[in-house]
């Protein structure tokens, strides 16, 4: 069970959340100037690390905000939790990987 | 339901050689996809200078870690094809491998709960009859027929409605099976190479000439990952990116009981699966834990829900015991259909994507990834399965066939 800290109402169990995959994937810029190649990237493609991964959550049973979090793939440590207007803090994992 | 005692080992089953400096053909990933591809190039394209790299012991990923659940009732025609051609092959492998890894043909019920339910298995029941694969339609009274102890009952909070059948379908004991297609691989001619990480890749060019391993450089003709959870790792190490996301999957088993549940029951509604093995455990699943994690364990509040699921379904079930809970890492596809494909780099092929069902489509997985790395080109089987699909947008949606929420 991880736990997680929403920026809102702090610290609270994984069945509180909702998972929303990959964190700061911005809507194409220019749509019109996508080809289908890109698109495909856009639509389908995500990072999939095993290492630190930032990340979407929102906290479903709680205040029912999305925020974003920086988690280790290979051990489920959370190394940092944030409001989606601010940037990717700079954390490491036991370890020394970014 | 069988009885069988389990079959003795024979005496001999691989060699453990040191890797040689060159093959015409690494396959990296030892688990029960990567041995099936390198017996069928052996046996069907006659390349017999192959090395299955595995970095931990020989079927300790995913192979040892599913439910050893065989089907072949999908929806679309791609999907009947490829997994309906598993089937077959395993219905020869026992007598063609000469190693009786009990594939046991007891049938497996897809229970419907709501009516959108009944609505899609019906429409599968008729699409896997077009495709010829075997499937019935069974109202509550036949389910119950079918597996007694199940609860079909109108008072429960998701009623049983009904049900698809297919009869030929089953389990078969899956570290068997990896070792029975291990011994005639090396038998072969087949280098299986345990303990022995992949770390990068060597190109020329744009094509794989080798691979670097923890044990030093192995050169190849050609490379063919077949290392599932794992797959997009290795594809960044190449240069290319897979459109795949890494998930726990949790299963679990309960203390032995005498034989008790005849068949295979799937729910997708209420979340559980749940066969009884040959040995006597009940072997249950459930859906992927929702983060992405290479982690191979996952959330106790999934197996919390499953085993709830699983009590109302089977009342039989609620004293049992669990004896021991695992998580394996599969890699799921945006559709929920497995990708066999060149990539963007020559000379190398992929074979991932299986999500929560690579285990029943072992054989037909080899077949075609072995004759898409021999010949350079896919199988008419596996063609729509290729990685331009996401592309062209010509997708394999299978997230209801799938069986599990994914």
């Amino acid at each position: 069970m991880l736990r997680l800290n929403c920026p809102w109402c702090g610290p609270r169990d994984e069945t509180e959340f909702h998972y929303g995959g990959q964190a700061h994937v911005p809507y194409p810029g220019d749509p019109h100037a996508l080809d289908d190649r890109q698109w495909a990237e856009y639509v389908f493609y995500r990072d999939n690390p095993k290492g630190p991964f930032a990340e979407r959550w929102m906290h479903a049973t709680g205040c029912r905000r999305w925020f974003n979090a920086v988690r280790d793939t290979a051990t489920y440590q959370v190394l940092a939790t944030y409001r989606l207007d601010e940037p990717r803090p700079d954390v490491l994992s036991e370890g020394g990987t970014r | 339901m069988s009885t069988t005692p389990l079959p003795e080992h024979p005496a001999h089953l691989w060699r453990n050689p040191e890797p040689r400096s060159s093959y015409d053909v690494v396959i990296v990933g030892g688990g029960g996809h990567g041995l099936a591809t390198a017996y069928y190039l052996a046996t069907v394209h006659g390349i017999t200078n192959v090395a299955v790299l595995e970095k931990g012991w020989l079927a300790g990923g995913n192979m040892a870690r599913n439910t050893t659940i065989i089907r072949s009732n999908y929806l679309w025609d791609e999907s009947a094809g490829i997994y309906e051609h598993a089937l077959k092959l395993w219905e020869g492998l026992p007598a063609e491998l000469d190693y009786d890894f009990l594939f046991s043909q007891r049938g497996v019920l897809n229970l419907a709960h709501t009516l959108q339910d009944v609505r899609e298995g019906v429409r599968r029941v008729g699409a896997n009859k077009l495709n010829g694969v075997d499937a019935e339609w069974l109202g509550p009274e036949e389910v119950a027929e079918v597996c007694p102890i199940l609860n079909v009952s109108r008072d429960t909070r998701y009623p049983v409605l009904g049900g698809t059948y297919q009869p030929r379908a089953g389990i078969a004991k899956h570290d068997h099976v990896a070792w029975a297609l291990a011994r005639r691989a090396d038998e072969l001619g087949v280098d299986i190479i345990q303990h022995c990480e992949v770390t990068g890749f060597v190109k020329d060019g744009g094509r794989v000439v080798g691979v670097e391993t923890d044990r030093g450089r192995i050169n190849a003709g050609r490379v063919g990952l077949a290392a599932a959870g794992h797959s997009s790792v290795l594809a960044e190490k190449a240069g290319f990116r897979l459109p795949v996301q890494s998930h726990p999957l949790q299963a679990l088993v309960s203390e032995l009981h005498e034989p008790v549940h005849p068949t295979v029951v799937m729910s997708n509604h209420v979340h559980v699966y749940v066969s009884q093995a040959h040995k006597g455990e009940l072997v249950m699943g459930a859906g992927v834990d929702s983060y992405n994690g290479y982690g191979q364990r996952g959330a106790f509040h999934v197996i919390e829900q499953q085993m709830a699921a699983a009590v109302e379904l089977f009342p039989v079930f609620a004293r049992a015991h669990v004896l021991r809970t695992w998580g394996g890492i599969v890699d799921v596809t945006p559709d929920a259909s497995p990708i066999i494909s060149t990539t963007p780099v020559d000379g190398m092929y992929v074979n991932c994507g299986w999500g929560t069902g690579g285990f029943k489509a072992t054989p037909a997985a080899g077949w075609t990834f072995a004759h898409t790395i021999a010949t350079g080109s896919p199988h008419p089987l596996n063609a729509p399965f290729a990685l331009d699909r996401f592309v062209t947008g010509a997708l394999i949606d299978e997230h209801g066939a799938a069986a599990v929420a994914h």
